[in-house]
């Protein structure tokens, strides 16, 4: 599983780190998402899923 | 099918209106009569809002927007009348990519991590809340003492204005959420807060503080007018969203003691039990209100251009094919997801802050009073159906 991350429509909302803390972060600068690890491990998929569901700008998605 | 209209007239304190719940029994989308005669619609299925809502199809400006209900529409035609305008930097009201500008300066501040730092200082906060009410001696207005004060305390601490300046906006914010309202009433106390965090902005200029309005003053992105607007909508959002959560939280929790003994005695449950409650009380339950720049298919049913679609989000969050058994408030039902926050670009800015808020709120709550309850019949609690954010108008307590 590999997750993409568009920080151009990302509005910083969090629900991602919220959901899956070791996947995602934000930045200290605008609050956009940052990707800790665009492969999560098997462990992190289900969650890592679950954020990408509740991203409410569309920012992130699974790359098929 | 005859259209219908969007009532806010309810049943039971805690359930949206029955008209309304029956209607998302027959489908997401519904042809509905605007109180200015205007021909839109009425979502009230989960996924057909979420859709909506995340759709850049549709617009959030004020000059597409037709008045939901009746008590809305002579305010918006006398503001329209008074050539009223929305102060610069109001983004909740922008569309991408002006809107864009304006979050990208503010979504640093609010970050989860930011928010957790907050958190000894919201416990503090709270604590203190809870010695003067418990200093007060009981019967006390929970509201007064409890669901207020501490949002209050911690946006003004959080922005930078002096809390014992609140004298100064907390009666005019009142007065923009009161649905009875009229309109040279709500230009007033717009112009009296705008002339005050305007004023508050030049403080911050000539003696800067560490916190987020001087910080904005520094970085040097807004002028005066747009700092100005930018503080108004963090201020009052910040005032009269969490305060409504945790009146009307703590209230549903004592009306559902189980729930509330479950909370109570299991502190692991607390993040769940705030999105639950969240969700089970959806506050927003007038709107939002968005505009079809172009014609748009929404499960099926085609939006004309230049039509307004009303979600009803306290309907759309009791949706049973998102949420079983949605009408049970069950603190540990995996209840994220909902959409009380929005969803698309305007999802709540300050959401992060809420949630901190909720979950030491609560708890600290139930903590120091184990035997909290109602000191009036359920009937007595005045409910804030003629307010624009739903909640408590006052929660009279006891322990």
């Amino acid at each position: 599983m590999k997750i993409k991350a568009d920080t151009t429509v990302c509005i910083g909302a969090g629900m991602c780190v919220l959901t899956a803390p070791e996947v995602f972060d934000q930045s200290e600068d605008d609050g956009t998402v940052v990707l800790l690890q665009p492969s999560p491990p098997a462990d992190q998929e289900a969650a890592a899923r679950r954020a990408v569901g509740l991203c409410p700008s569309g920012a992130l998605s699974v790359v098929p | 099918m005859t259209d219908v209209t969007l009532t806010t007239a309810r049943q039971r304190p805690f359930d949206p209106p029955d008209e309304l719940a029956e209607l998302r029994k027959r489908g997401p989308i519904h042809r509905m009569t605007y109180a200015d005669g205007h021909r839109g619609w009425l979502v009230t299925g989960y996924a057909a809002a979420r859709a909506v809502l995340a759709d850049p199809r549709f617009s959030n400006r004020p000059e597409h927007m037709h008045p939901p209900i009746p008590a809305r529409l002579e305010l918006s035609n006398e503001l329209r009348e008074h050539e009223f305008r929305l102060p610069p930097g109001f983004f909740l009201r922008m569309d991408a990519p002006e809107h864009t500008r304006y979050r990208r300066l503010l979504t640093g501040q609010f970050t989860v991590r930011r928010m957790k730092q907050l958190e000894s200082r919201i416990e503090e906060i709270t604590e203190a809340c809870l010695d003067r009410m418990e200093a007060a001696g009981r019967p006390v207005d929970l509201v007064e003492h409890f669901a207020l004060p501490i949002p209050s305390l911690v946006i003004c601490e959080l922005l930078g204005v002096p809390y014992d300046e609140r004298g100064r906006f907390q009666d005019d914010s009142k007065v923009l959420f009161a649905l009875d309202s009229r309109a040279e009433d709500v230009v007033g106390a717009m112009t009296r807060i705008s002339a005050y965090l305007y004023g508050l902005v030049q403080r911050k200029r000539a003696e800067p503080a560490d916190d987020l309005l001087s910080g904005l003053v520094a970085g040097g992105e807004l002028n005066d007018e747009e700092l100005t607007g930018v503080a108004f909508l963090l201020l009052v959002a910040g005032h009269e969203t969490t305060a409504n959560m945790l009146g009307l939280g703590t209230y549903a929790l004592l009306a559902n003691p189980g729930q509330l003994a479950a909370l109570r005695d299991d502190s692991g449950l607390v993040d769940n039990a705030v999105e639950e409650l969240l969700r089970y009380l959806t506050i927003i339950h007038i709107g939002p209100v968005r505009t079809a720049l172009e014609d748009v298919e929404i499960e099926g049913t085609l939006i004309g251009r230049g039509e307004a679609v009303t979600l009803s989000l306290p309907v759309a969050n009791r949706d049973p094919e998102r949420f079983p058994d949605p009408d049970r408030l069950d603190v540990t039902r995996p209840a994220g997801g909902h959409l009380t926050f929005g969803h698309g670009i305007h999802q709540c800015l300050g959401q992060q802050l809420a949630r901190t808020e909720m979950r030491v709120g609560y708890p600290a709550l139930l903590r120091r009073f184990p035997d909290l309850r109602l000191a009036v019949s359920p009937e007595e609690v005045p409910m804030r159906s003629d307010m624009s954010i739903y909640g408590v108008h006052r929660l009279p307590v006891t322990w």
